[in-house]
């Protein structure tokens, strides 16, 4: 035991998922796995049919008369606040007066099964007042109709600036929101305990929130509430807020009935209820020179946040705060409005609103490219931020770390940009029903929080006098790969091989108050709190060793399992942790860890909202056809940089994953309300996420091999949850090169998603009737 | 042990390679609803219930010619009675084959980091591993197919397409002694006889020859006819719709034959998309892209031509293609036979030329013939298994330049699959060049008034419906210029 030579699956090593054996032999238990009771109830939602509405009167005699109804919630029943409103107390948890969209939750069925519940959940009588929906955006805006203020970023004279420009553009695109589809829907159950306890499984990214909204509701001290969670089948930040709505029914239900109860969202409920990715209206003004320098601009942004502010104020600020991407902007207005509509209240979704703003500059960006006629790279390097000058973000923070222009050059080369540019041009020449059309386009991702507070969190590690390590952090495991990397973290420091380490479920009373797992922070701040936890355990073996054998602390090296004490002894990590234990060292440890640093004033939107940012760049080249709109992507090369990787493996899978995750939001994943409200995309049948077939023929992905965060990260990684998300811009603007052969030097006018339709009418914006006439009249 | 598959009072088949008999289940229980919820057996998930995700993918395997066929399906959507007679393989039996280790299909989306949230995982395992027992060195396209019905939202597909390749090399077949023992069992427990369960207050009725299906249906006309179960089931999981008196053409052994004549191919009521197309394919390679986008493996292994067709859909696959050949369907009610050209089927939506007792007996289509330029076109927003917002299907015939005979027909276009009577008379007898397909296109205009809904807008289709004219004509007239971003890509 105490011969190994080295340390297996430490830091920096591309150890497997801590779960991957579990997932792949179906043994990995999931909420809805978790063996139940006999008794144990299973809850419907009954929800909203109306977009907006008041409530005349609801009769809910037939749901309680149906075949294996227990019993029916409402707004009444709630002993506490009506509310699953993480900010704002504006989400009742049951309407009692009006609803606001279709899916919003009236009442739950509690019933001996899952169909039972289900069937009954229909039967409710609702008499409606139908009132005027607001379903979009400009209609928001015509109506001033917002869930909150305006808010304005500003920076220099962008007007005068604007207006003294040698060229001015103006434009704009629509920019359609996503559902997180997670392939494992919304679920929790519930299980009284005694003394008027409860405990909460869910499948939530945020345990802390849940536990105060299911103390909250039910009108208990956040002791007396405990919340877990293993593990999440996907979260994407479909999970930070809209689990605990289905969390705060499944307790109120036990709480009413004193018998566990259980809430599994059918997929098509989950989809009608559940919040999505912001939807966005984004418009600038614009003025340059002649090499594409940005002058001057305005920039709005319009989002569609649906009924209730849910985290809206962080993701609209996280949309102005991105809006720069890596692109300096001297003189900038940036307008944010936060529109209200009668639709799912939209919500956290990786990237969290900055995907949408740097949309709207990439698209700035193209826009001058097709009017100077350059090719947009051209454009996009004129306007990088500086090293030592022209390197402070709108919102006042320096960018120190600045890595795009190398980034971005070594893309260029790896991918062939240039030659292929000119093939592409070639084959563009020569067909006349088939376009290509290629991009390369960067990223800068802010990484902290916004809201400074949620920038903390905490660990337990406790060493059995056996040698193993249990381990707990405040972070969830969604399939990011969170546990593993904190546990590498934890075998480094303590040098012990990564199979001696359990990682437990996240567990509100393990670690308290902890923050939702999101803005890609886990592992900066897990691993640095798990960290700070194992290395306080390892310095009370240090001290107790050089005690015991009477030699220099200095001198106790931990390596490989075995622990050096000068050359008094030589022992097994687990032999000294006996020793340790019978010498009476407590071994269990708290750590705690806070981002330094950052500092940022909500109110005027400036400061350092981040400590660092994450960088990458993709090239892709798609083709289209101009007589269908249907497009395909072709050919990616992506560089993306995580700094010093904890776990290059993982980090390869979140910077594939983020990417096609984009991929999807921008072409094929298309959200359709129809006119009353109803969102009629609400199944993998009628909403298109990639397959692996969308998976093109030739990838390239690297991770930057120079990377090194130059903050002092955990080993000087760098998060890597969100930023590659935002590479799939390359493909949305592939597709708009692809459109513009056809268009010579006009802007192109494409929303999001890139749809055959919308491409198909792109193109005809451009002017192209149909490329099958010159085909045609070729052919003549 | 039990007695043999005939007993009529229980569902038999085998779990894990053991025989399990199941008493006193609604038949519309799903197989995923038994093993999750019945038996606690979890590792199978639910993703979506509608067999559009994959999430709950399991592998069949029954006794097919004597020989051992493993098909993967969507546990979620199919009835438990339907699976009586067969073997059942879920997440759970691979390790039990292999000893209690990993499966090679498991050790190498391990090794691959095939996983993340790990959710979707054992769907794709199943699928795999009915690649893995099917397919000894699949190509790009067999791989990328055999996981076209499973979703994953984590890793982007790059590590699970590798896994497919690795799980050869991580280790060979080599289960012949546990093969033995699965076809002797199934042997055991094979169905021959009717079978029927009954419920409080209906029955499930699996009939094994074409008489007694048509006295039960003769019996209870009102019936609800089952084959694959690919929309059934959906009436079920997602409708709860109760469905008291079932019918399932499964082990009707007329039903499941194809056979062929001179003049067409005949295609029974039970057989699996996955068997029909095969037959379809070799008759029209044609068919290749539309049979490829129609839908996941598990969807054609257990769907049915015939139930496609009965179904009528506005926006079915098959229908503008095998009406732009000519197909025509077999309708029985007892002993009476009706043959219908297909589009006579359509009625108007939902609605269809079949009296109460009356069903889909089979589909025949004309064999190919020399000189026929036939293509079928699907637009929709993704490649693999979405819906059409236009399907689009035209055979013609150029004799001197020009068109002598044309059939154009459409789906996601009128509230039934339906041919362009308009645009086929623009067509015929003109000259096939340009000037023709532009009237062709106007002509659609006329033929049609589609709708504006979740998968495209009217305006969206009409045009899109007028431009697979134009491409048909540079594919057929150019066959150099590559004329569609799939064909191109493949190139």
């Amino acid at each position: 035991m105490n011969d190994l030579t080295e340390t297996r699956n430490t830091v920096g090593t591309a150890a497997p998922h801590e779960s991957a054996h579990l997932h792949v032999s179906g043994e990995a238990r999931y909420t809805d796995d978790i063996p139940v009771p006999d008794g144990t109830l299973h809850a419907a939602i009954g929800y909203s049919l109306r977009a907006h509405a008041r409530i005349r009167r609801m009769v809910l005699s037939h749901v309680e008369a149906a075949p294996g109804v227990v019993a029916v919630l409402s707004a009444a029943d709630i002993p506490g606040d009506n509310n699953h409103g993480p900010v704002v107390h504006d989400d009742p948890i049951f309407a009692a007066e009006f609803v606001e969209y279709v899916g919003q939750s009236l009442f739950a069925v509690l019933a001996t099964t899952r169909e039972a519940a289900r069937r009954a959940a229909r039967l409710a009588s609702v008499e409606y007042v139908d009132l005027e929906p607001v379903l979009d955006i400009d209609t928001a805006l015509a109506q001033q109709s917002f869930v909150l203020p305006t808010r304005t970023l500003a920076r220099g004279e962008p007007a005068a600036r604007i207006k003294s420009a040698r060229h001015r553009l103006s434009g704009g695109l629509s920019i359609g929101g996503q559902d997180h589809f997670y392939l494992e829907g919304q679920v929790a159950l519930a299980e009284p305990g005694e003394d008027a306890t409860m405990v909460v499984h869910s499948s939530t990214q945020h345990i802390s929130e849940v536990q105060r909204l299911v103390a909250d509701s039910l009108c208990l001290p956040a002791t007396d509430v405990l919340v877990q969670c293993r593990r999440m089948g996907g979260g994407f930040g479909g999970k930070e807020t809209q689990a605990a709505l289905i969390a705060c029914i499944a307790a109120l239900g036990a709480w009413k009935t004193g018998l566990p109860v259980k809430l599994t969202l059918d997929r098509d409920d989950d989809m009608h209820i559940t919040g999505k990715r912001h939807p966005f209206q984004v418009s600038y003004e614009v003025g340059f020179d002649d090499a594409g320098r940005i002058q001057g601009a305005r920039l709005t942004l319009a989002s569609n946040c649906g009924r209730s502010v849910d985290l809206s104020d962080a993701i609209n600020a996280r949309a102005m705060l991105h809006v720069d991407n890596c692109y300096y902007l001297s003189d900038v207005e940036i307008v944010s409005h936060r529109c209200k509509t009668n639709t799912q209240s939209h919500t956290a979704f990786r990237g969290f609103g900055g995907p949408q703003g740097m949309l709207l500059i990439e698209c700035v960006i193209d826009d001058i490219a097709r009017y100077l006629d350059k090719d947009p790279l051209e454009v996009r390097r004129a306007n990088f931020y500086g090293q030592d000058s022209r390197n402070v973000t709108p919102y006042g923070m320096t960018v120190e770390d600045n890595i795009i222009e190398r980034i971005v050059g070594e893309v260029e080369t790896t991918a062939g940009y240039r030659d292929r540019r000119k093939a592409i041009a070639e084959f563009n020449a020569r067909n006349d029903i088939l376009k290509r059309g290629i991009a390369l386009t960067p990223v800068k991702f802010g990484i902290a929080f916004v809201a400074t507070h949620l920038n903390q969190t905490g660990a337990l590690i406790h060493v059995y006098n056996d040698g193993t390590v249990l381990l707990n952090h405040g972070g969830t495991e969604m399939g990011q790969g969170l546990h593993t990397k904190v546990a590498q973290v934890v075998a480094q420091e303590l040098q012990v091989d990564l199979d001696r380490i359990r990682c437990t479920a996240t567990d509100t009373s393990k670690v308290p108050n902890t923050s939702a797992t999101a803005a890609s922070s886990g592992s900066d701040l897990n691993g640095k709190a798990a960290q700070a936890a194992a290395v306080t355990i390892r310095d009370r073996l240090i001290a107790f060793a050089a005690q015991k054998y009477g030699v220099d602390p200095a001198a106790v090296i931990f390596h490989a399992g075995t622990v050096t004490i000068g050359s008094k002894a030589r022992l097994s990590f687990a032999e000294l942790v006996h020793e340790a234990y019978v010498g009476r060292v407590s071994l269990s440890a708290t750590g705690y860890y806070r981002t330094p640093k950052i500092k940022y004033d909500p109110v005027t939107l400036t400061g350092r909202p981040f400590f660092y940012f994450a960088y990458g760049a993709a090239a892709s080249e798609v083709v289209i056809d101009t007589l269908t709109g249907e497009s395909r992507l072709l050919r990616v090369d992506i560089l993306h940089d995580v700094g010093e990787s904890l776990n290059p493996a993982i980090d390869l899978g979140q910077v594939e994953g983020g990417f096609i995750q984009g991929v999807g939001w921008l072409t094929s994943e298309e959200l359709w309300w129809r006119d009353d409200g109803m969102l009629m995309s609400h199944a993998p049948s009628t909403y298109k996420i990639p397959t692996s077939y969308d998976w093109p023929d030739e990838f390239t992905v690297n991770l930057v091999h120079w990377g090194r965060n130059k903050e002092q990260t955990i080993y000087r990684s760098k998060a890597v949850g969100e930023p590659p998300l935002m590479l799939s811009m390359s493909v949305f603007h592939a597709i708009r090169d692809a459109i513009a052969a056809t268009a010579g030097d006009q802007p192109v006018q494409l929303d999001a998603p890139a749809t055959p339709e919308r491409i198909l009418a792109a193109l005809e914006a451009v002017g192209i009737q149909s490329s099958s006439r010159a085909a045609a009249r070729r052919t003549n | 042990m039990p007695a043999n598959g005939n007993d009529t009072a229980a569902i038999r088949f085998l779990l894990d390679g053991d025989v399990h008999v199941v008493h006193d289940v609604s038949p519309t229980t799903t197989v995923l609803q038994y093993l999750r919820d019945h038996i606690r057996r979890c590792g199978t998930k639910e993703g979506c219930a509608e067999g559009d995700c994959g999430a709950c993918t399991v592998v069949l395997a029954e006794l097919v010619n004597d020989e051992l066929r493993y098909r993967a399906t969507n546990s979620c959507i199919q009835f438990l009675p339907t699976i009586d007679g067969k073997a059942l393989l879920t997440v759970e039996s691979l390790k039990a084959l292999n000893g209690g280790r990993l499966h090679p299909v498991q050790q190498a989306m391990v090794e691959c980091h095939g996983s993340q949230c790990g959710f979707c995982t054992p769907g794709f395992v199943m699928s795999l591993f009915a690649l893995y027992q099917t397919i000894d060195n699949p190509d790009d396209d067999e791989i990328s197919y055999a996981i076209a019905g499973n979703l994953c939202r984590c890793t982007g597909y790059r590590p699970i397409l590798a896994a497919a390749r690795r799980m050869y090399a991580v280790g060979r077949k080599n289960n012949a002694a546990w093969e033995q023992r699965l076809e002797k069992l199934l042997t055991a427990i094979r169905v021959t006889t009717e079978k029927r369960l009954a419920i409080p207050n209906g029955c499930y009725t699996a009939p094994s020859n074409i008489d007694e299906l048509t006295a039960r249906l003769a019996a209870a006309p009102e019936s609800t006819i089952l084959a694959g179960g690919t929309d059934v089931g959906l009436w079920v999981t997602k409708q709860h719709r109760d469905l008291p008196e079932i019918i399932y053409l499964g082990n009707v052994k007329e039903l499941g034959r194809i056979s062929q004549t001179d003049e067409y191919l005949e295609i029974g009521a039970s057989v699996s998309l996955t068997d029909a197309f095969a037959a379809l394919l070799e008759e029209y390679s044609d068919l290749e892209e539309i049979i490829r986008r129609f839908a996941s493996p598990p969807i054609c292994n257990s769907g049915t031509l015939c139930g496609n067709v009965a179904n009528g859909s506005p926006i079915g696959d098959s229908m503008p293609a095998l009406i732009c050949l000519g197909a025509s369907v077999v309708l029985r009610k007892g002993a009476d036979v009706r043959i219908l050209p297909m589009e006579n089927l359509y009625l108007d939506y939902q609605r269809k030329d079949l009296a109460p007792g009356e069903f889909v007996a089979a589909v025949r289509v004309p064999r190919w013939r020399e000189g026929q330029l036939f293509r079928s076109y699907k637009i929709s927003k993704r490649f693999e298994q979405d819906i059409c917002a236009v399907c689009m299907a035209i055979s013609i015939d150029v004799v001197d330049g020009h068109v002598s005979t044309a059939r154009v027909a459409y789906g996601g276009m009128a509230p039934v699959p339906k041919r362009a009577d308009r645009c086929e008379r623009a067509l015929t007898g003109a000259a096939w060049n340009p000037s023709t397909v532009g009237k062709a296109i106007q002509a659609l205009s006329r033929d049609f008034r589609p709708i504006t809904d979740v998968r495209a807008t009217d305006d969206y289709r009409l045009r899109v419906a007028g431009n697979l004219l134009r491409r048909f004509f540079v594919e057929t007239d150019q066959p150099d210029q590559p004329a569609t971003v799939w064909n191109y890509a493949a190139g």
